[in-house]
């Protein structure tokens, strides 16, 4: 039984279309990612769930019931915002009392509940501070607490970490999802930044254009896109135009491959296949197939990586391989030998656009 | 680079500054001098021993205190709506704000006589009540500019657009949303808007004296024509007032959250133990 269900929601601004034919089931504790470039639509989604955007169409459901005409006020959903969005007014702790003094809670359970939310962010020492004495980071924890601390149905976080510097989104990031388990609070996350959500997520929305282009598991998304959009948004990609010659075979880069599932192509139709970075090596790896012959262009000795250029078939491709025992960095100039395994050859048929 | 005094800079300061210092000075030197051929408070004591001072100044104290009240109630709730729900009417709403300053005070309140008159639909002019209600009208329209001004800006200074979305996810209801959250961050906002309202009805003479209203304004232009001595007195008081109600309104446009008026140093240790 899922708990949250978006069922076919379509948002209209004035006349441009801006979410189209969306539906998404999500399980209950699940962490699920919004991914896809700005202005796609994945904040008008998330505050269609939240309440402050009515859907043009389509119905939401939360936990069974049907959310779609509730106001936000009334729908028990936690939100975090980009720009944290706490009230200036108050101190930390008031910050995180707000919403059980509005669900009418009494003093003393409100003090513990207050305390307990502030251990779990770890800023139990700064509950006297005002917003405007805090760094950034830790002002997000705050927001966090403070969503978090009504226990809502839901959390929903629009892009929480963007505002923030580096070392702090990657730490915060993580504390996101201890807590998000600790809790097993179902949790909707926006992004733009898909190392983001592939760590930290359950499943993940590529979102294009209004649409959901794919929802899958982080490496099912990485390894296994289904649509030109999610392949190229998603990491690094190399592209061949490829043409089918036999039932089970392609032809690109000058050289026959046999043994494929072109299942999702149609027949005599025009195909894409790519293949990432790390999954070709200039050195024959035990679970290498295939080859292709080409030319090194340039290379580069980056530590734990050796990344190089190669002309395959006129075509520059991009190598990633790790740096062990036997791998040398190539010389440029030097004819050699791509190899990859045909696990990983991603197949996009002219459909998937 | 050698520093070099700005010769011509000071001098034009210091002129400048004479400008409006010499004259205050005399007036002030001249409203001591009541009792011949000594320096004393006679002109000051004699404007507070007067009934009629302390009736007029009540009255307008009471008039203008409406006018803020009234000033508030239909400033920030417009500015909040327009911020918030209408964004792109804000130019036009702050232009129609301006009106006021367009609008010179004698038009309008012929304006008002005509409308609310003998003999009109809704002759308010009639009864004291319907005169006196006019003329809170009037005050609350001459600090429109100021108020909405000062609010808007306020509310600029914060977004109002997510903390009302926060509230109302954390289950604040809109009218809370406003008076917990809002409110409290325009506060200091709403305090500058009501200085300025107060030191401009205060002592406003235009619609108060058309009205025929026991005013402190036409008070000042009666003593100055009938007196020497009293309106310097009253001209230097008017001066210290519209002086406090501008650092006042300064004070409070510079409180942090959290920090009372008298606990200033304390806060401020806290601002500074921050990494
Ligand atoms: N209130 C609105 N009125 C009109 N257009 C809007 C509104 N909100 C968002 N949009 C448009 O909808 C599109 C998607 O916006 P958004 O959901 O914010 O994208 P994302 O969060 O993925 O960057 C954008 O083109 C944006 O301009
Ligand atoms: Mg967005």
């Amino acid at each position: 039984m899922s708990f949250l269900t978006l069922t076919d929601i379509t948002k209209v601004f004035g006349t441009t279309t801006v979410v189209r034919d969306f539906d998404l089931t999500v399980e209950a504790g699940e962490f699920i990612s919004f991914l896809g470039p700005s202005g796609c639509g994945k904040t008008t989604v998330l505050r269609m769930i939240a309440g402050f955007e009515k859907p043009t169409s389509g119905t939401i459901r939360v936990g069974g019931a049907d959310v779609t005409a509730l106001p936000a006020s009334r729908r028990k959903i936690g939100m975090v915002f980009q720009a944290y969005a706490l009230f200036p007014n108050m101190s930390v702790r008031e910050n995180v009392a707000f919403g059980l003094k509005i669900a009418g809670m009494s003093g003393r359970e409100i003090a513990s509940r207050v305390d307990e939310m502030l251990d779990l962010i770890a800023l139990g020492h700064l509950a006297d501070r005002y917003p405007y004495q805090l760094s950034g980071g830790q002002q997000q924890r705050v927001a966090l607490a403070r969503a978090l601390a009504p226990r809502p149905n839901l959390l929903l976080l629009d892009e929480p970490l963007s505002a923030l510097d580096a070392q702090i989104r990657t730490s915060l990031r993580d504390d996101i999802r201890r807590i998000q388990r600790e809790l097993g609070i179902t949790t909707v996350f926006v992004t733009h930044d898909q190392e983001e959500a592939l760590s930290v997520s359950d499943r993940v929305v590529v979102m294009h254009a209004g649409r959901a282009d794919q929802i899958g598991t982080p490496s099912e998304i990485y390894n296994r896109p289904t649509t030109r959009f999610v392949a190229d948004f998603v990491g690094q990609l190399n592209t061949f135009t490829a043409k089918q010659v036999g039932p089970q075979s392609l032809h690109f880069a000058g050289v026959d491959v046999g043994g494929l599932d072109l299942s999702s192509v149609a027949a005599n139709s025009a195909v894409t296949v790519a293949l990432r970075p790390e999954a070709m090596s200039l050195n024959r790896r035990p679970t290498d197939t295939q080859s292709l012959p080409g030319r090194v262009l340039q290379s580069s000795f980056l530590g734990s990586v050796i990344r190089a250029q190669v002309n395959v078939a006129g075509t520059p491709v991009s190598i990633d391989m790790f740096n062990r025992a036997g791998v040398t960095v190539p010389a440029q100039g030097a004819q050699t030998e791509v190899w990859f395994a045909h696990d990983d050859l991603v197949i996009l048929p002219e459909s998937a656009t | 680079m050698s520093r070099q005094v700005p010769v011509l800079s000071v001098v034009i300061a210091v002129l400048g500054a004479a400008f409006f210092i010499v004259p205050l000075i005399a007036t002030f030197n001249f409203s001591l001098r009541m009792k011949r051929g000594e320096l004393s408070f006679e002109a000051y004591r004699s404007v507070f021993e007067s009934d009629v001072f302390v009736s007029v100044l009540s009255f307008s104290a009471v008039a203008s205190m409406l006018a803020i009240l009234v000033g508030i109630v239909i400033v920030v709730p417009t500015a909040y709506w327009v911020r918030l729900r209408v964004p792109r009417m804000r130019p036009v709403v702050e232009f129609l704000s301006l009106m006021p300053l367009i609008i010179p005070p004698v038009v309008l309140v012929f304006g008002y006589v005509r409308i609310y008159g003998t003999g009109s639909f809704l002759p308010m002019t009639m009864t004291d009540t319907g005169t006196n209600t006019l003329l809170v009208i009037g005050y609350v329209v001459l600090s429109i500019p100021y108020m909405y001004r000062a609010v808007d800006n306020g509310m600029a200074s914060i977004d109002i657009a997510t903390l009302t979305e926060a509230a109302e996810s954390l289950g604040a209801s809109r009218l809370r949303t406003i008076a917990f959250v809002i409110f409290p961050n325009i506060r200091s906002a709403i305090v500058s808007g009501a200085f300025l309202t107060f030191s401009i009805s205060l002592g406003e003479f235009v619609i108060t004296s058309l009205l025929n209203r026991p005013g402190f304004g036409p008070y000042l232009v009666q003593m100055g024509q009938d007196y020497a001595y009293q309106p310097a007195a009253l001209a230097i008081m008017a001066f210290a007032f519209t002086w406090t109600c501008m650092v006042l309104m300064e004070v409070f446009a510079n409180l942090k959250p959290g920090q009372r008026l008298l606990r200033q140093r304390t806060s401020t240790s806290v601002e500074k133990a921050l990494p």
